[in-house]
């Protein structure tokens, strides 16, 4: 971008002004155990196009910058596991994974056709409400002190499984939103599920070769940091040239590095990601008007309540499955209810794909209400004082 | 020892846990990134934790020095003070080497040192007992027994 003499300060000025009030927001969301992710929304619909403040210098850097949070988020999510976490968890879960998208994706797609959307929009919308966030319900296991809980592999193991049915349904959303002849688009989409395929089983076999093709056997933080990221982004555009999303081949870049090197690239990444993806989430609310929200609002309402139960039905259903109590089954409903940085990914490949805008507000007004619903049912739903086991003490 | 049950955690590390002798069910997850989080769980409710407390690794280490080492090490401390005379040591293969990229066989590792390589450590996977088409990497951190001079035979052309 090229800025004017004097807007070079201005930019500054914006960019710096948008952070502090970010992190102050960070700060107080922290405070009262929730998550950012809502607030950054809406700090994006106050500042946008019909908000109170519009911002104008810096909106082509936070363009960049949110393109940039979306490959670091897709990337971060891929190295999240190797490949054979991601086949032994398939193996062992994917009735509950069927479970997952059949109760979850369906509500939004269902709503979407009764709206009058085409196809390909319900399509987008059944991606917005079937995928939980798992960013915001790992931090939450960890605040909670439930990561050692027996129902917490139960939780995991969803998580895991909508990672793998993300990566085929990202290739097939781009296909078909590519459009084209019938023929040419299944020919798009055949060929990115045969790339998504590929590519985690050469990572399960030879995923420690091919990092070390890539990186060499480096430990160094500044070369994993600069070389990790700039494969993401290099091979992200490649993907965009042949129709795959940045976002997709960013994710399947992260599921081909493994071993050490992706352990430490997500620890060195992590900082990345929360700059990249917050601007990212400001982006998003950027684009929408917030005088689009009222109309959607009641809509928004129904179907957060409705996939609000079918998501608490997933995570009851996974953890019985996995033989946990009731009390446990209740806390892994409620743990996976909350929506966040993947619905948003998912709605924005729907906008810039050119679908119209009321998916955005509805998915935007969405996220506000269960991102911020989720993390408190989660805890409310178990709210007993913990019991310390007695000894027996033998008789004096 | 107690029997210890193992569940993977996906993207976050493996949890055991085993029952003290007191009824107490005791956890540990060891995560990924190096951290370690000590688990008691509930006796009403088995699969809630009462208490989690996370220990990055250096407090996890003051911890396992407390309680007075791990058992695997422990276990070989003992089998070197029992067998005596025998030596135990974790070489790395440097850059140098002239066994790296070879196989065990190739390089004949045992008939020219006379110590034995028991395991090899690469990445943090152990490959316990490797065969003789094993082929050691430069980096490979190996495990060797032998008498005191074998063991440094082979040092020297590990270096």
């Amino acid at each position: 971008m090229t800025l004017a003499a004097g807007e070079a300060p201005l930019a500054l000025l914006e960019i710096g002004l948008i952070l502090l009030g970010m992190g102050l927001l960070a700060r107080l969301s922290a405070r009262a155990g929730m998550s950012p992710i809502p607030l950054f929304l809406l700090v994006g619909l106050l500042l946008g196009r019909g908000g109170l403040v519009p911002v104008a210098t810096v909106s082509e850097f936070i363009e960049i910058g949110a393109d940039i949070g979306v490959v670091v988020l897709l990337l971060l999510l891929g190295l999240e596991y190797t490949g054979r976490e991601l086949q032994q968890s398939m193996r062992e879960n994917w009735v509950s994974g069927a479970v997952d998208t059949a109760l979850n994706f369906t509500p939004g797609f269902v709503f979407g056709l009764a709206l009058g959307f085409s196809f390909v929009r319900a399509v987008f919308l059944g991606g917005v409400t079937y995928v939980s966030s798992s960013g915001i319900i790992a931090k939450l296991l960890s605040d909670l002190g439930r990561m050692g809980n027996r129902e917490t592999p139960a939780i995991l193991s969803i998580l895991v499984t909508e990672d793998l049915v993300m990566a085929l349904y990202l290739p097939v959303v781009t296909g078909l939103v590519a459009g084209g002849p019938p023929f040419e688009t299944a020919g798009t989409i055949v060929l990115a599920v045969a790339a998504v395929i590929v590519v985690i089983g050469i990572a399960t076999r030879h995923g420690t070769r091919f990092t070390l093709l890539l990186l060499g056997r480096t430990r160094d933080p500044e070369i994993i940091l600069l070389s990790v990221l700039g494969i993401a982004l290099v091979v992200g555009a490649a993907g965009e040239y042949v129709n795959l999303s940045a976002a997709v081949a960013a994710f399947l870049i992260g599921i081909a590095i493994s071993g050490d090197v992706a352990r430490q690239a997500r620890v060195v990444l992590a900082p990345i990601r929360d700059l990249f993806a917050a601007i990212f989430f400001v982006f998003f609310g950027l684009e929408i008007d917030p005088g689009e929200i009222p109309p959607v609002l009641a809509l928004a309402v129904a179907l957060a309540v409705i996939t609000a139960l079918t998501k608490y039905v997933t995570g009851w259903y996974a953890s019985r499955r996995m033989g946990v109590g009731p009390y446990g089954r209740r806390r892994a409903g409620a743990a996976l209810i909350v929506r966040g940085e993947f619905s948003i990914v998912i709605a924005q490949l729907g906008i810039g794909a050119g679908l119209d805008a009321t998916l955005g507000s509805l998915a935007a007004t969405y996220v506000l209400l269960l991102g911020i619903a989720g993390p408190i049912a989660a805890r409310l739903v178990d709210r007993r004082a913990p019991r310390l086991p007695q000894l027996e003490r033998p008789p004096v | 020892m107690a029997k210890v049950q193992e569940t993977l955690l996906p993207g976050v590390g493996v949890r055991y846990e085993f029952t003290a002798g007191t009824g107490v069910r005791i956890g540990v997850i060891s995560r990924f990134t190096g951290e370690r989080d000590l688990l008691v769980f509930d006796s009403v409710d088995p699969d809630r934790c009462v208490l989690s407390i996370e220990l990055d690794s250096d407090s996890a280490h003051t911890l396992i020095d407390l309680l007075g080492g791990s058992q695997v090490s422990q276990r070989l401390a003992d089998l070197m003070t029992h067998v005596e005379g025998l030596a135990i040591e974790q070489l790395t293969v440097g850059e140098g080497s002239e066994l790296a990229g070879r196989t065990l066989a190739e390089s004949q590792v045992q008939r020219r040192t006379q110590a034995s390589v028991i395991a090899v450590i690469r990445d943090g996977d152990a490959e316990a007992a490797p065969g003789a088409d094993f082929r050691l990497e430069v980096g490979d951190l190996v495990v060797a027994l032998g008498m005191p001079d074998a063991v440094a035979t082979l040092a020297e052309l590990l270096a």
